[in-house]
């Protein structure tokens, strides 16, 4: 039996799926529905972002809240020292982001495997105990963002439907940008490197400038996720933007959704945000974790039976629904 | 005398952190799994003396033991239950089955025991304390330095000089040509697992004289550990034993003399600077 074209009802369960999601906070009036799908959309952006370094070039970061905190911290110091627009601090953020990426990147890529990841997990404790030792960005006591009126162009909203088309401009940026390469050279480069890099290198793959690309995209991407946040919070600190729960958290969202695939981020966090909503709203009240012992659980069995993440199962699934 | 004060506590407390970092290393160098629930199993094992202390009036010292065999049951049936079934996964979903039952274990030990901080008062060794040279030891940190050492000591002895260790190490090297020589894959995986947690059962019966029991307790310890694992290379005992040691003396080095708010920094950083002039950490395989 010849497989329907999966081509174009793809393209219309994504066209579906894109127009649900800009209509949601028109649908969903309440304040608690929109936060949930900002989470999901700021998820969705940093496993995206993720998926560029690890997915696709096959480097493992646990230290992604490097990037994150370097763009809070960096659009929040300028709008309190010197009044800069957020979206100056946006790109100014993921610049600074991109020399930090280049910093770590130049020595760090000659570690591999697990030695790279335990050595990001390491460079992000350091930023995180910098941070919180560095007076200037607010130590420990961390930094209220000043607001001078809310509008577009402060990226502050009175209401959360401004956050919500903001975060979902970055993440259609951010998913551009993966298609772009992912089709280009430094995509098949990519594949190459994570596949084998000595065999990539003598096939005259440049392997460690296109690693830094990766990384500089990665990174540059999550501070503007970044940014984004301290925006949508309005205070930050270190236990909130550089914890090592939070790179883990990025991780998490790009694997269990489909490392390497470009749905895969979007799935991730579209299951495990409102997962992690449900189980502390159904099971959280009592103060002792429960939630927390059933979001593990749920891990395991799914590391377990969709090793390569949920995109397979939605795969699978989708194979037997058009086969009937 | 700051110096000799401070180096003598950095290397008790790196003792400790070598004997984790032993059967991390243990478990990565037979089957290349980083076990991120060791911090819990460390936990795990803390609180298993409190409840004996508690309702039994047993000593941490004298039930060591019994932690030793309560967490090398728990290793093996985590092998069975969860590792074997990841065995041919992806490296990452292998990562995310053992942070999974990280958090599962943590979060259900908040459920049972409360979040709160106990001590188990009373033991032998608590409150007493010895002053060779004018340098203050700690009876409950001397205790444990030496039975991290014993300890450490035993596992090289297993690895280096029973037949059962060399299976161990013949897998580690080469899974099929073990395999061949009629060493079954499987059962050694499982010991790695049930060795690689007795370990720290032993290390959280030690630690459970003077440190705080509560279920976050691990993660500090845990994080520790894969830095001593990583600087002193992937799957070498010898090198966790040495980054341990390492990470004990420079942690309490930078505390006493630069700043303490800042000495992990400083066991980081060192990492950082060790693994770009050794990619594969001091004693693994370059």
């Amino acid at each position: 039996m010849r497989p329907r074209t999966s081509g174009l009802s793809l393209q219309a369960a994504v066209a579906l799926l894109a127009a649900a999601v800009l209509g949601w906070p028109l649908i969903f009036r309440g304040p608690y529905p929109q936060h949930i799908m900002i989470l999901i959309l700021l998820n969705a952006l940093l496993g995206t972002a993720w998926n560029i370094l690890g997915g696709f070039a096959g480097q493992i970061s646990l230290g992604q809240a490097i990037f994150f905190g370097a763009g809070a911290y960096t659009s929040t110091l300028l709008a309190q020292h010197a009044e800069i627009s957020p979206w100056i601090g946006l790109v100014a953020g993921a610049l600074v982001a991109i020399v930090i990426a280049i910093a770590i990147g130049g020595p760090c890529f000659r570690l591999s495997g697990h030695y790279f990841a335990i050595a990001t997990i390491a460079l992000g404790e350091i930023a995180a105990i910098a941070v919180t030792n560095w007076d200037y960005a607010g130590g420990a006591v961390g930094l209220f963002l000043p607001v001078e009126g809310t509008g577009l162009a402060q990226m502050k909203f009175d209401d959360k439907r401004g956050y919500h088309y903001v975060i979902c401009a970055l993440l259609v940026l951010a998913l551009a940008v993966t298609v772009w390469l992912r089709g280009a050279r430094a995509g098949y480069y990519w594949r190459a490197i994570r596949e084998d890099q000595a065999a990539a290198r003598s096939a005259g793959v440049p392997a460690t400038r296109y690693k830094l690309l990766a990384i500089s995209i990665s990174a540059a991407l999550t501070a503007m996720a970044g940014t984004f946040y301290a925006q949508y919070v309005l205070f930050i600190d270190p236990p909130s933007v550089l914890p090592l729960s939070l790179s883990i958290q990025i991780c998490l969202v790009a694997v269990l959704g489909g490392a390497g695939t470009l749905l895969g981020p979007l799935l991730g966090a579209a299951v495990l945000v409102p997962l992690s909503a449900a189980t502390s709203v159904l099971l959280g009240g009592s103060g002792r974790s429960l939630d927390l012992v059933v979001y593990g659980a749920l891990i395991m069995v799914i590391a377990v039976f969709e090793p390569s993440g949920l995109v397979g199962l939605w795969r699978r699934i989708s194979a037997t629904v058009s086969r009937n | 005398m700051n110096f000799a004060q401070a180096l003598a506590s950095g290397l008790l407390t790196g003792f400790v952190y070598a004997l984790i970092a032993a059967g991390l290393t243990l478990i990565f160098g037979v089957m290349e799994i980083v076990n991120f629930a060791h911090g819990e199993f460390l936990m795990l094992s803390m609180y298993l003396s409190y409840f004996f202390h508690a309702s039994l009036h047993l000593d941490p010292l004298v039930a060591l033991p019994l932690n030793a065999l309560a967490l090398f049951a728990l290793g093996v049936i985590v092998y069975f239950a969860l590792i074997r079934r990841v065995l041919k996964a992806p490296m990452l979903a292998q990562v995310f089955a053992t942070f999974g039952l990280g958090v599962f274990l943590q979060n259900l030990a908040q459920f049972f025991w409360r979040p709160d901080f106990r001590t188990l008062g009373d033991t032998w060794v608590s409150g007493k304390r010895i002053a060779p040279f004018g340098v203050f030891v700690g009876g409950p940190q001397l205790a444990a330095a030496i039975g991290a050492v014993v300890t450490t000591w035993l596992l090289w002895w297993l690895l280096a000089r029973t037949s059962i260790g060399r299976a161990l190490l013949a897998t580690a090297e080469d899974k099929q040509a073990a395999a061949l020589m009629g060493i079954d894959p499987d059962r050694m995986f499982a010991l790695a697992w049930g060795i690689g947690a007795a370990c720290v059962g032993v290390a959280g019966a030690l630690l459970s004289t003077f440190h705080y029991v509560f279920p976050q307790v691990g993660s500090q310890f845990a994080l520790i550990a894969f830095v001593a694992v990583a600087l002193g290379g992937f799957g070498s005992v010898l090198g966790a034993f040495a980054g341990g040691i390492a990470i004990g003396v420079v942690e309490s080095l930078a505390g006493v003399f630069i700043q303490p708010a800042l000495k992990n920094l400083f066991v980081f950083a060192i990492y950082v600077l060790v693994v770009l002039v050794r990619p594969r950490g001091l004693l693994g395989k370059q």
